[in-house]
C-alpha cells in the first residue's frame, strides 16, 4: 500500500536539494508495490504535466475483489487512468492565471468530449452523468468548488492523487479531520480559508475532542512543517487534492456522500472493521465505539463438504431435464408481450386518462364496475387465469358453466382456492367440508375426477392439509382450460359482450355481418349439444 | 484434502455437463427471434406525484394489489401507507427498529409486512378494529437480516435473510413452515409466481434459484452474474425470471429453457442495479441503479430505450403498479416518485 504523503515528500525533497537549482515541478508517483519518481520538466507557458498518478495502467482494485464498490471502483479507475495517459488522455496543463499558474488542470468540456469519444456515448447527458459519478466520488474535482459535480464548461478540473482513491478503503477518523482543519487554519494563505461549514465543524471537533486538542494541535502544526518544506506549485496541487479528499468523506452539507454504504453489504467490504488507518500516519489508540453498522464479521460462507455434496446431488438431477427449444421459447415470450402490449401504460397509452395526470378515477371505477368495457372482456380471452382474475370474468364464466350443467368444476377449484388461504386451524374443515360437497358419493356438486387423482385424493384426506386438493385442482383446471373455456369463448354470452361497444362504423358494419354468420353457425352448434345433454341426462 | 478437492471437481464436471445440455437446445436466440419485431421507440415516463414525508434513506416500497395505494419503509423508522394519487400518507406506522430493509403488501391489502437488521419480519394489521395499526405477528428465526419478504396470502409469508435461506411463514402461529436452504451467500431479493405455487430467490452467491412451495425444494438454478444478485422477480407470464445484480447488468432466464435467455447491459452502465420491475406487458423492464438513474430496457431486443432521472441518490426500490399504469421508485433522497 501507498505511504503516506509526508514520508514520499521527505524524500523527495532530498532529491531536489542534490539536484540543480531550477524551476522544477516534480511529480510524485505512488504505488501498490513499489515507489518510483518521475520528474517532468515544466516551461511557463503550456507543457503538459502529469499529476500523481500511478505508473501501471490498470486499476489498483484487486482483480479477484468482486465486491460491489470495487467493481464499480475498478471501471472508474480504468477510465481515470486512461484518461490521464499521455497519448489517448486529456491534455493536461499549467495555465497562467492573473499573477498566478495553476498547475496540472483540465476543463470540464476537456472530460465530457473525451469520455463521449472513448467511450462511444452519442448524447452528451449521458457522459454528463458519467463524468459526475465519478466526480462525485473524488477521482476529479474542481479546483475552486467543494461541490463535487461535473460542468460543461470552461471550469477547471483536476485529478485525484492514486493516495485518495476510494478504492483505498478509507474511513478517516475525526481525530484525523480534525488536525486538517487545523492546520488549515494555521497556514495564511486565502485558498486555505475555511467555508462557513468548515468552520462550523472545526467548532464542534474542538468541543468534542476537548481533552485530546492539544495531541492534535501538535500533529496539525507537524503537518504545516512538513507541507512548508515542499515545492510551491507541488503544495498546490497536493491542498487541493488533499482538500478534494475531505470533501468526499466530510461532504459540504446537502451533498450526497458518496461514502455512505448499503448496511446489507457492509460486513463484507474490504477491510470493514479492522483498525482503521490514519491519513496523516497516526496511529490508533484505544478503541473506537462501532457503529451498529459494523456488526461482527459474519463468516463468509465458503462452501462446506456437506454443502458441495448436496450441490452434486442437485446437479445430478439437472443434467437430463426436460428442457424447451429456445426458438420456442423465445417465440412464447414474444407473443405474450404482443398481446399485452395494448394494456401496457408504458407502451400504448390506456383508456380513460392516466388517473395520475388528470386526477379522473374512472380508470378503476370501469376496472371494478360490473359493466366491463370491451378491452377488458378482450383480455379474458388471452388465458382462462385472465379470465378467472377478473371478478366479471369468473362470474360470466360460471353462468356460461351453469349453462353447461358443468358449473361443479369451477365452484370446486374457487372453493379449492380459498381453503388455501384459510388460517391453519381452518383448513382441515374447510378440506371436510369440500370433499362432502363435491366429491364423496352422492355429493350434490359431484365432479368428475379421474380414478388416480380420487385415489390420490382421499388418502391426502387421512390428514388434511393446504395442498391436500393439489392433484384433483391441477386435473379439473386442466379439463376447463381445455374443454369449457374454449366453448365459453365462441358460446354467445360472452361473444356478445365482447362485440357489444364497438363504435358505429363502416368497417363495423362488414364485420358485423361476419361475426354474426359465425354466431348464428355457433348457435346452432350448441343448440344441438345442448339438446344432447338434456337428452343423455 | 484431497477428497474435497475430488469433491468440487466432480461438482466442476456436473456443471459443464449441464451447460452442455443446455447448449443442445440454443436453436436460436431471443435476440433473433425479436429481430422483426416492431421497435418500441424511446419511452419517456414523467414524474406524476412527488411522495415526500420520509427524514431519511427509503430501502423498500411495495405496491398494493389495487394499484393507487403502496408501502414505503425507510431508515427513519417508519412504515407509511400512501395513497399515491393524493399523495396524502394513509397510515404511519413507526417502527421498533429503525433499520428497516423490506416491506410489503397483503395481496388482500389488510396486512403490511417489513423487516431489517433486527432479523424479523413484523407483521401489521392495517384494518384493527380500533382503527389503531398494531403489530400482529413478530417472526423471528433468521440468523441475519431481513432482506425481502412477500406475501402469499393473510396467512403465509415468504422471506429471504442474510442467513442465506428464505423461509415461510405461517402467521398465525408465527412459525416457521419451511425452510429454503441452498444459496452460498447472503439471499438478498425474492419474488413469488403469479400462481403462489414457486417462488425465486436472487443471492449473494451470484446465483437465482426456483423453488418449489409445496414440494419445499429448490427446482433450478441459475447462473452468471459476476457479482451479487440485488433484485429478481417474475417475467408477467410466471415463464421466465428478471435478475439485477451488483455487476451492473440484468439477465432473462427462461425457467422451460432452463437457461439465460439475454443479458442486458451498457458499457457507459458502471453502478450496480438495486431493484426492477417489468412492465405488465414484459415489453419493458425497469431497472433501479445506484448511479440515481432507472434504465429503461426493450426486454426483447436488449436495447435501452429510456431513462428515468430524477432522484438524487440511489434508487434503491422499484415497483410496477398491478395493473401497470404507474411506476413508483424510491430513494435514498427520502422520497417516491411516481412515474408514467
Amino acid at each position: 500500500m501507498a505511504e503516506a504523503p509526508q514520508q514520499q515528500e521527505q524524500q523527495q525533497q532530498q532529491q531536489e536539494e542534490d539536484e540543480e537549482e531550477e524551476q522544477l515541478s516534480s511529480v510524485e508517483e505512488t504505488e501498490a508495490d513499489e515507489e518510483s519518481e518521475e520528474e517532468a520538466k515544466e516551461s511557463v507557458h503550456t507543457t503538459p504535466t502529469r499529476p500523481l498518478l500511478s505508473m501501471r495502467s490498470m486499476s489498483m482494485v484487486d482483480p479477484n475483489d468482486d465486491s460491489p464498490n470495487m467493481i464499480v471502483f475498478r471501471k472508474i479507475e480504468d477510465i481515470v487512468t486512461l484518461i490521464q495517459d499521455e497519448e489517448e488522455g486529456v491534455p493536461i496543463r499549467t495555465v497562467k492565471s492573473f499573477m498566478t499558474k495553476i498547475p496540472s488542470v483540465v476543463t470540464g468540456t476537456d472530460i465530457v468530449q473525451w469520455l463521449m469519444k472513448n467511450l462511444a456515448i452519442e448524447d452528451p447527458a449521458e457522459a454528463m452523468h458519467i463524468g459526475s459519478l465519478i466526480a462525485a466520488q473524488g477521482y476529479f474535482f474542481p479546483i475552486s468548488d467543494h461541490v463535487l459535480s461535473l460542468k460543461d464548461d470552461g471550469t477547471f478540473y483536476r485529478f485525484q492523487a492514486p493516495y485518495f482513491w476510494p478504492s483505498n478503503c478509507w474511513e478517516p477518523e475525526n481525530t484525523d479531520y480534525a488536525i486538517y482543519l487545523c492546520k488549515r487554519t494555521m497556514q495564511n494563505k486565502t485558498r486555505l480559508e475555511l467555508a462557513d461549514y468548515e468552520a462550523e465543524n472545526l467548532a464542534r471537533l474542538q468541543r468534542a475532542f476537548a481533552r485530546k486538542w492539544e495531541f492534535i494541535y501538535m500533529q496539525a502544526e507537524a503537518q504545516v512543517k512538513i507541507d512548508r518544506k515542499k515545492d510551491k506549485t507541488e503544495r498546490k496541487i497536493l491542498d487541493s487534492q488533499e482538500r478534494a479528499f475531505w470533501d468526499v468523506h466530510r461532504p459540504v452539507p446537502g451533498c450526497v456522500n458518496t461514502t455512505e454504504m448499503d448496511i446489507r453489504k457492509c460486513r463484507r467490504m474490504k477491510n470493514p472493521h479492522r483498525v482503521k488507518k490514519s491519513v496523516y500516519g497516526l496511529v490508533e489508540e484505544g478503541t473506537q465505539s462501532q457503529s451498529p453498522i459494523h456488526t461482527p464479521s459474519h463468516h463468509c460462507r465458503k462452501g462446506t463438504k456437506e454443502d458441495v455434496e448436496k450441490e452434486i446431488l442437485f446437479l445430478n438431477t439437472q443434467i437430463d431435464r426436460h428442457r424447451m427449444k429456445m426458438s420456442k421459447v423465445a417465440e412464447s415470450l414474444i407473443s405474450y408481450t404482443d398481446q399485452y402490449m395494448d394494456y401496457d401504460q408504458f407502451v400504448t397509452a390506456q383508456e380513460p386518462a392516466n388517473p395520475w395526470t388528470s386526477d379522473d378515477p374512472s380508470l378503476w371505477e370501469l376496472e371494478a364496475s360490473k359493466e366491463p368495457s370491451q378491452q377488458r372482456v378482450k383480455k379474458w380471452g388471452f388465458s382462462l387465469e385472465e379470465a378467472l382474475k377478473d371478478p366479471a370474468g369468473q362470474e360470466l364464466f360460471l353462468k356460461f358453466l351453469e349453462s353447461e350443467f358443468s358449473s361443479e368444476n369451477l365452484r370446486f377449484w374457487l372453493a379449492v382456492q380459498d381453503m388455501k388461504r384459510r388460517p391453519q386451524q381452518d383448513v382441515a374443515q374447510r378440506a371436510e367440508d369440500i370433499w362432502a360437497e363435491f366429491l364423496a358419493e352422492g355429493a350434490p356438486s359431484s365432479i368428475n375426477l379421474d380414478s388416480h387423482s380420487y385415489e390420490r385424493t382421499s388418502q391426502n384426506l387421512k390428514d388434511p392439509g393446504r395442498y391436500s386438493y393439489e392433484d384433483a385442482q391441477d386435473h379439473i383446471y386442466k379439463l376447463m382450460k381445455s374443454d369449457s373455456y374454449t366453448r365459453f369463448l365462441r358460446s354467445n354470452v360472452y361473444q356478445d359482450l365482447l362485440m357489444a361497444k364497438k363504435k358505429p362504423e363502416t368497417e363495423q358494419g362488414r364485420r358485423t355481418s361476419l361475426e354474426k354468420f359465425t354466431r348464428s353457425v355457433g348457435k346452432s352448434l350448441t343448440g344441438k349439444r345442448l339438446t344432447g345433454l338434456m337428452q343423455s341426462s | 484434502m484431497g477428497e474435497m478437492e475430488e469433491l468440487r471437481k466432480e461438482m466442476e464436471n456436473l456443471k459443464d455437463q449441464i451447460t452442455a445440455a443446455r447448449k443442445t437446445f440454443q436453436d436460436s436466440t431471443l435476440q433473433e427471434a425479436a429481430a422483426g419485431v416492431t421497435v418500441v421507440g424511446r419511452v419517456q415516463l414523467k414524474t406524476r406525484k412527488t411522495l415526500r414525508g420520509h427524514l431519511a434513506k427509503i430501502y423498500a416500497m411495495h405496491w398494493g394489489t389495487d394499484s393507487t395505494l403502496c408501502v414505503s419503509a425507510s431508515q427513519d423508522g417508519k412504515l407509511i401507507v400512501w395513497d399515491t394519487i393524493t399523495t396524502n400518507k394513509v397510515n404511519a406506522i413507526p417502527l421498533k427498529s429503525s433499520w428497516v430493509m423490506t416491506c410489503a403488501y397483503a395481496p388482500s391489502g389488510n396486512l403490511v409486512a417489513c423487516g431489517g437488521l433486527d432479523n424479523m419480519c413484523s407483521i401489521y394489521n392495517l384494518k384493527g378494529k380500533d382503527g389503531n395499526v398494531k403489530v400482529m405477528r413478530e417472526l423471528a428465526a433468521h440468523t441475519g437480516y431481513l432482506s425481502c419478504c412477500r406475501f402469499l396470502s393473510d396467512t403465509e409469508i415468504i422471506t429471504s435473510s442474510g442467513d442465506c435461506t428464505c423461509v415461510l411463514w405461517d402467521i398465525e402461529t408465527g412459525t416457521q413452515k419451511t425452510v429454503f436452504a441452498g444459496h452460498q451467500g447472503d439471499a438478498m431479493s425474492l419474488g413469488v409466481s403469479p400462481d403462489f405455487k414457486f417462488f425465486i430467490s436472487g443471492a449473494c452467491d451470484f446465483t437465482a434459484k426456483l423453488w418449489d412451495i409445496r414440494e419445499a425444494e429448490c427446482r433450478q438454478t441459475f447462473g452468471g452474474h459476476e457479482s451479487d444478485i440485488n433484485a429478481i422477480g417474475f417475467f408477467p407470464n410466471g415463464n421466465a425470471v428478471i435478475t439485477g445484480s451488483d455487476d451492473a447488468t440484468c439477465k432473462l432466464y427462461d425457467l422451460r429453457a432452463d437457461q439465460e435467455l439475454l443479458t442486458y447491459q451498457d458499457s457507459s452502465i458502471m453502478c450496480g442495479v438495486t431493484s426492477l420491475a417489468p412492465s405488465k406487458s414484459g415489453r419493458l423492464l425497469l431497472a433501479g441503479h445506484d448511479d440515481f438513474n432507472v434504465n429503461i430496457w426493450d426486454m426483447l431486443k436488449a436495447e435501452r430505450v429510456g431513462v428515468l432521472a430524477g432522484h438524487d441518490n440511489r434508487v434503491s426500490c422499484i415497483g410496477v403498479s398491478t395493473d401497470g399504469m404507474a411506476c413508483c421508485t424510491g430513494s435514498w433522497d427520502s422520497f417516491l416518485k411516481i412515474w408514467n
